[in-house]
């Protein structure tokens, strides 16, 4: 699997700022991301970390600022160079973790072959006919780890990724990050814990906090 | 962009509001009165409804007001959809209630003239009475909207697409309604020189209306200001 | 198959199992269709009065029932934010869900209808026009029930204030489809009343989508 078009992808932010509802969450913030990357966002909560993955997105509207995605390849699609993983594993009750995954696959355009090697890969290996209210907490996560194996895109958006996850689902989440560095893709992860290799660092808690007059 | 900006610096605003804001009130409330007045006791009884017909002067400028009413909501809401001014929103918020009043009182006042006139309190085949009501349970579902929802961001955004969706379905139910016989073609039939009480109150009314609003507005300003006041106060001593 | 389509699949699937499918709005629709009689009494007469109105509505309530479970169930568990964060357009999700779900609800009301329809003394030769028109109307109430439906999507017990919202919408389909009925009741023809529903219904279809999309956006903002 490849990251088409990634090898160029810049992700720029400009003077962005976030409130919600009345609180300003930070305001201020710049920085550049290029194809290759990936950036650990760290803060307390409520420190703003999600709602700045959500303006990256698109799912928010920043309330100030600018974010844009340069340097795609021809053929990205615009506001298709990105997944989002929120803190929400988007996993249904009562549809199998199989049919999840090839629901997924065939959302992308995919073959829904892809599905069953995805779920080998995240470890669901042998709970595909399991439905979702009867997988655990780590395992909703790993299903939600799907969207990202069976369909490429150059952009990973991840809000705590590893939550529930034991050992195991924690040394997956960096190897499919680390893998996905090696192929020229970028990711952006608020996390708590320890963090991916040579990531940089963005303290989202010491980002100025908007003043309320 | 400054959308927070009206709520941390309501300055300019509150400052330029005030004084029209009470003085729009005042103003309109003289000459309602002045207008209910000339309509009660100045003008002769109507050649064709006689005295019953008096009410109108008090009925047909609610019916304009709750019209423009809602127009200027619709207005509001385009404001805040397309430029996101805080300010659109809380003006859309502050008319919602003077419109859904005076649109109350124009259906009741309509049903007290209709009774004697035409010898009903109601009339479903009447495509303005029907539209009417229908724009009042439109008002209401979008005051509601604004007490349901969680956060007034939200809120705000849901009622201004609530207050478009109801603009165009509004002539698609007049239109619906007209499609089946009417009873509003029995115009009202009185001599134009007795009729200006009317306009007399429906400037009253605009004013009374435009007042209102202003303080609502402030009111509403006032409020969301405390709130983000006790916020920061929280923030740096919590 | 991708983007809108194979939600579209999901969520004919997940109507049809998740909680009975259609049969609570089906069995609300005949419920309500029969204690007419209580209220309106039993003679025939009274009934061919009220009975094709009084379906109308039934048909009109029956259909609002599914629509707090539209987008609630998406938006509170993530797969909304999934969505709209894979950069599909909400107008795709708001008309695949919807489609699907009069499919899975408003079709078996429509079917159930002329049985109704007879219970209430309706001419029984109508049968065709009052599958055909509780067709049209389904469509109608489902669309316009869309945009109330996402207007307060991520509300506790939105369903009032979505009523509330909905009402209104349905008015001109209440007005053209009664109508229609009431001719196919006398025998007389009620194709350009159902004409009119139709061009409700369609009008419902083609801008539901769009303002639904809006208030979806403003849920998941």
């Amino acid at each position: 699997m490849t990251a088409s078009g990634a090898s160029s992808l810049v992700l720029e932010v400009e003077n962005l700022a976030a409130a919600r509802g009345l609180r300003i969450l930070f305001e201020g913030l710049n920085f550049r991301l290029s194809a290759g990357e990936t950036l650990e966002l760290r803060g307390h909560n409520g420190s703003g970390k999600s709602t700045l993955l959500r303006i990256l997105a698109g799912l928010t509207r920043p309330h100030d600022g600018k974010v844009r995605y340069s340097g795609a390849g021809p053929d990205q699609v615009q506001g298709a160079e990105h997944h989002f993983l929120g803190h929400l594993d988007a996993v249904k009750p009562s549809e199998t973790a199989a049919e999840q995954a090839v629901f997924w696959a065939r959302y992308f355009g995919r073959d829904p072959a892809l599905a069953a090697e995805a779920m080998k890969r995240v470890g669901l290996a042998g709970r595909e006919q399991v439905p979702g209210r009867g997988l655990s907490a780590g395992q909703k996560r790993r299903l939600a780890l799907v969207r990202l194996l069976v369909e490429p895109r150059p952009v990973w958006l991840l809000d705590e990724p590893t939550a529930a996850l034991d050992v195991e689902g924690r040394a997956l989440v960096s190897q499919l990050v680390a893998e996905h560095k090696a192929r020229g893709g970028m990711v952006v992860a608020a996390i708590h814990g320890d963090g991916f290799e040579g990531s940089r660092t963005l303290d989202v808690s010491a980002l100025p906090v908007g003043a309320i007059a | 962009m400054a959308v927070m900006s009206i709520f941390a610096n309501p300055h300019r605003f509150m400052a330029v509001s005030k004084w029209f804001a009470w003085g729009f009130t005042a103003l309109g409330s003289v000459v309602i009165l002045i207008g209910v007045y000339l309509g009660l006791f100045v003008v002769p009884p109507d050649a064709v409804q006689g005295d019953s017909a008096r009410i109108m002067f008090v009925h047909v400028p609610a019916m304009w007001l709750c019209l423009f009413a809602y127009a200027f909501m619709v207005g509001a809401s385009i404001v805040s959809i397309v430029w996101r001014h805080a300010l659109a929103d809380v003006a859309a918020k502050s008319a919602a209630p003077i419109g859904a009043g005076v649109t109350a009182l124009g259906l009741a006042t309509g049903s007290i003239w209709g009774y004697p006139t035409w010898g009903t309190w109601w009339e479903w085949g009447d495509a303005r009475l029907v539209s009417v009501l229908v724009l009042f349970f439109i008002y209401l579902g979008y005051m509601a909207i604004w007490q349901a929802m969680e956060t007034p961001q939200k809120a705000a955004r849901a009622a201004a697409i609530l207050c478009l969706a109801g603009a165009v379905n509004l002539p698609i139910i007049h239109f619906s309604v007209e499609w089946f016989a009417t009873l509003h073609q029995v115009q009202m039939k009185a001599s134009n020189e007795f009729k200006y009480p009317m306009y007399v109150v429906a400037l009253g009314y605009l004013a009374l209306f435009g007042g209102l609003t202003l303080l609502n507005m402030r009111a509403e300003i006032m409020n969301t200001r405390a709130e983000m006041l006790a916020q920061r106060r929280q923030v740096t001593t919590g | 198959m991708n983007g809108s389509v194979s939600v579209f699949v999901r969520e004919l699937k997940l109507a049809w199992s998740g909680g009975g499918g259609a049969a609570l709005p089906v069995g609300f629709f005949a419920a309500a269709c029969s204690i007419t009689p209580f209220a309106v009494g039993n003679a025939a007469e009274n009934l061919k009065i009220a009975g094709p109105g009084v379906m109308w509505i039934a048909l009109a309530l029956s259909s609002l029932l599914p629509m707090e479970r539209l987008f609630q169930a998406d938006l509170e568990d993530g797969t909304l934010d999934a969505y709209a964060g894979s950069g599909i357009g909400m107008e795709g999700v708001a008309f695949a869900k919807t489609f699907a779900h009069w499919i899975a609800t408003g079709i078996p009301l429509a079917i159930v209808s002329p049985v109704l329809w007879i219970m209430l003394q309706g001419p029984p030769e109508a049968s065709f026009f009052v599958i055909g028109a509780s067709l049209i109307g389904s469509a109608a109430f489902f669309f316009f029930g869309s945009i109330g439906a996402a207007l307060a999507a991520g509300m506790r017990r939105g369903g009032l204030l979505i009523a509330l919202i909905t009402l209104p919408l349905y008015v001109p389909t209440m007005i053209f489809g009664a109508a229609g009925l009431y001719a196919a009741a006398k025998g007389e023809g009620g194709s350009s009343s159902l004409m009119l529903t139709a061009a409700a219904a369609l009008f419902g279809v083609a801008t539901s989508p769009f303002v639904a999309a809006m208030a979806l956006r403003t849920a998941i903002d």
